[in-house]
């Protein structure tokens, strides 16, 4: 099978038969990265700047370490502190870019949409490290890798999802991709945080409560809440929030004995979960994160159209 | 110079009047109204056979930018817009640089206007100073300069008890004051209608309630002072039912909504379409049959474009940055002949909103072709096809989530003053 996507923009874009295919090229990816010299030639001559217009650690360093693993030429550009300050506009900062003739852009932007608006203005593959509050599609992709990885499958599942569904593209990107692959996801959150509509993004419960949706669930994707945003209006505080939507290790026995907690980063430790559940058996939030590099070297492979890996 | 009109299907509910007949025009007014008129010599003839005379339409609710964005629009591109999609009148909204909340810039624009522009221009001014909320603009002398309303548009008059004062004030001039009706606060850092479309685009919301609210507030107010009050762009089923049930209560107001509103719904964003983005925003299928139900029903009063140029750089960006509004001058009538064409409008329902309703709200003498009056008149031909295209608009700005669209129906004569200043 041929991926014929030029860019990565949405797991909406993506069907069944794609998204299994960037899951298999992760897994044989992820051979690479067990490696004494976890290098191939794959993409020797590409360059790939990541532009990340929001600040991000974890995500930016899997993707430049998923292109320098495959070869590639990475440059990293953080606008806070170049043009963009200085009144450029996003699409002549990517134009500028573009005269450089770069391979890839892989962009992280705060607005919902902007990388749809970039695809058209430039001819390079343009990968979604994260839009606004839109989707975040290889946060979608590592998560079911590491679903796939305890499951060995992604239908059938029952996987919840808590916490601040409004604003989070983790959630949507999540949604999208298990609802493709077949499993039926439970979101909960105070009503302030489910946004209207949510049943209807896929094969979406919206829950009550925190546990109707962790009951018996094979899987709990944890959301990160912060007092900077959701505090204003949203709920009274991250104490109260705690209380009701937090997973600790007694409501996490509401969960099959085998589920899998995960976390997008960064943890609020003691909010949205406790330590002991962060840190506990359960606990599958560094193999995540490993997997996002196997992820997003497929994802770099793919829009550059293939070819063999050795 | 003397024009007949020949042959045309007169429409003018002023007169309850839907009949073929000639219209004769001389020294700029209408002179005479009947069967086989025939004109004097030296008289120009327009065969006007299977098109509608109607009184000149007036849409009371346009952005000019004229003084201080003239890179948006001015006076000269805005009416020339406004003749072409069969507008005699406009009124134009006071933000502009600086505010409409003095008597040089009214005298300015309509100075302007009748040296250069196509068509009537009639300023509102502002209901506060600079429009900020915080004190009264001398409204009087704004009337006196020519103002035939006054409004804070592009944002509501936050505080109750200054739009209280400024509605009993206005009152007593007997200047009309025109609600933008929004709730800050609930719109928040919304971009667009709050629903299942902005919950998939992850986009922020803007509630209905948001002008829900703030329409009952100045439902309220009206009513309390028993003074009149005109809501501008109704977008939703919650403003209409609320304005139909204060209507019926004797309140006295009056309102008005846009074509996109009766047109498009929120799945126009999609896309992140910045030409779908304004303010009120594209709302859902319910309160697109409520803004018909209430066209057809008279809660609504009259059909107004809100036409809002914007330069192509402010709206070639990403959908947050992008600005609020729509060009509509040319786009508005063949979208309400659509309402005709599929039953939701009589013609002269039509004709009722778009050129009598907006003259008796912003008492201007205007919308009748009663003998006597200005020749004021606009020959529309229903049959015309024609597409949308950036590059066959008039307007400076092409901001139009109508692009490509094939309409049906537009302006085959606009005459002001008994000049023809737009032929097709």
């Amino acid at each position: 099978m041929v991926f014929r996507h030029k860019h990565i923009i949405a797991l909406r874009d993506l069907n069944k038969e794609e998204i299994e295919l960037l899951l298999s090229t992760a897994e044989s990816m992820r051979e690479i990265n067990g490696r004494d010299i976890k290098k191939v030639p794959t993409l020797r001559g590409k360059t790939i700047i990541n532009l990340f217009y929001e600040s991000s650690t974890r995500t930016r360093t899997s993707f430049e370490i998923a292109g320098k693993r495959l070869s590639a030429d990475t440059v990293n550009i953080a606008p806070s502190n170049s043009s963009a300050t200085k009144g450029e506009t996003l699409a002549d900062t990517a134009l500028n870019l573009l005269a450089m003739k770069p391979d890839i852009i892989v962009m992280r932007h705060a607005v919902s949409g902007s990388h749809y608006f970039l695809a058209n203005k430039v001819n390079c593959s343009i990968i979604n490290a994260g839009d606004g509050a839109h989707e975040h599609p290889s946060q979608g992709l590592l998560d079911m890798l590491t679903i796939k990885d305890k499951f060995g499958r992604l239908d059938g599942l029952k996987v919840a999802i808590v916490g601040d569904i409004t604003h989070s593209r983790v959630a949507r990107s999540d949604i999208q991709g298990l609802t493709k692959m077949g499993s039926q996801i439970f979101v909960a959150g105070p009503p302030t945080m489910v946004p209207p509509g949510v049943e209807k993004l896929g094969n979406v419960v919206a829950c009550g409560t925190m546990k109707e949706a962790i009951q018996d669930a094979d899987v709990i994707i944890m959301l990160r809440i912060q007092q900077e945003r959701q505090g204003k209006t949203l709920m009274p505080n991250t104490r109260e929030y705690s209380r009701y939507f937090g997973l600790n290790p007694v409501n996490l026995k509401l969960a099959k004995p085998d589920a899998l907690v995960m976390h997008p980063g960064p943890i609020n430790r003691g909010v949205e979960m406790s330590s002991y559940v962060v840190d506990g058996p359960q606990s599958h939030i560094l193999k995540q994160v490993e997997n996002g590099v196997a992820v997003r070297m497929a994802m770099l492979y793919h829009v550059c159209g293939g070819g063999s890996v050795e | 110079m003397n024009l007949l009109i020949k042959n045309g299907r007169i429409i003018d509910p002023s007169q309850k009047m839907d009949q073929t007949a000639d219209l004769l025009i001389a020294d700029g007014v209408i002179k005479q109204l009947g069967a086989n008129l025939t004109a004097p010599s030296g008289t120009t003839t327009i065969d006007a056979a299977g098109c509608y005379v109607t009184p000149g339409l007036i849409d009371m609710h346009v952005h000019l930018r004229d003084p201080g964005l003239e890179y948006k629009e001015d006076i000269i591109s805005g009416t020339r817009a406004a003749v072409a999609g069969g507008f005699t009148s406009v009124a134009c909204m006071p933000n502009t640089k600086p505010v409409i909340d003095n008597k040089a810039v009214a005298s300015y624009i309509i100075y302007k206007a009748k040296a250069e522009g196509f068509c009537n221009v009639f300023p509102v001014g502002s209901i506060t100073y600079g429009s900020g909320g915080e004190r009264m603009a001398e409204m009087g002398e704004l009337k006196e300069s020519g103002c035939v309303a006054v409004s804070d548009d592009g944002k509501p008059v936050k505080s109750s008890e200054l739009m209280r004062r400024a509605l009993q004030y206005a009152n007593g001039i007997g200047i009309m004051v025109i609600s933008h009706a929004e709730d800050l606060d609930l719109v928040g850092e919304g971009t667009m209608h709050e629903g299942f479309t902005s919950t998939e685009l992850g986009l922020k919301g803007i509630p209905r309630i948001a002008e829900d609210i703030a329409t009952s507030r100045e439902v309220l107010l009206a009513e309390y002072t028993n003074a009149p009050l005109h809501i501008a762009h109704v977008s939703t089923a919650g403003a209409v039912r609320i304005i139909r049930e204060a209507k019926a209560r004797g309140v006295k107001v009056t309102c008005e909504t846009a074509p996109h509103y009766f047109t498009l719904t929120d799945d126009a964003v999609r896309g992140y379409n910045t030409n779908a983005k304004m303010n009120p925003p594209l709302r859902e299928a319910t309160d697109v049959a409520a803004i018909k139900a209430g066209l057809k029903d008279g809660t609504i009063d009259a059909i107004a474009t809100d036409h809002a140029p914007h330069h192509l750089d402010e709206k070639d960006v990403e959908f947050n940055e992008a600005m609020n509004g729509i060009v509509g001058l040319e786009t508005s009538l063949p979208l309400a002949l659509k309402l005709v064409g599929e039953g939701s409008l009589t013609l002269a329902q039509l004709v009722e909103k778009m050129a009598v309703n907006p003259s008796k709200i912003l008492g201007i003498p205007r919308g009748t072709l009663a003998v006597g009056a200005v020749a004021d008149i606009t020959v529309i031909d229903p049959q015309v096809e024609w597409t949308v295209e950036a590059d066959n608009l008039a307007s400076k700005s092409k901001n139009s989530p109508f692009l490509g669209w094939r309409l049906q129906g537009g302006a085959r004569c606009t005459i002001v003053g008994g000049v023809v200043e737009f032929q097709r």
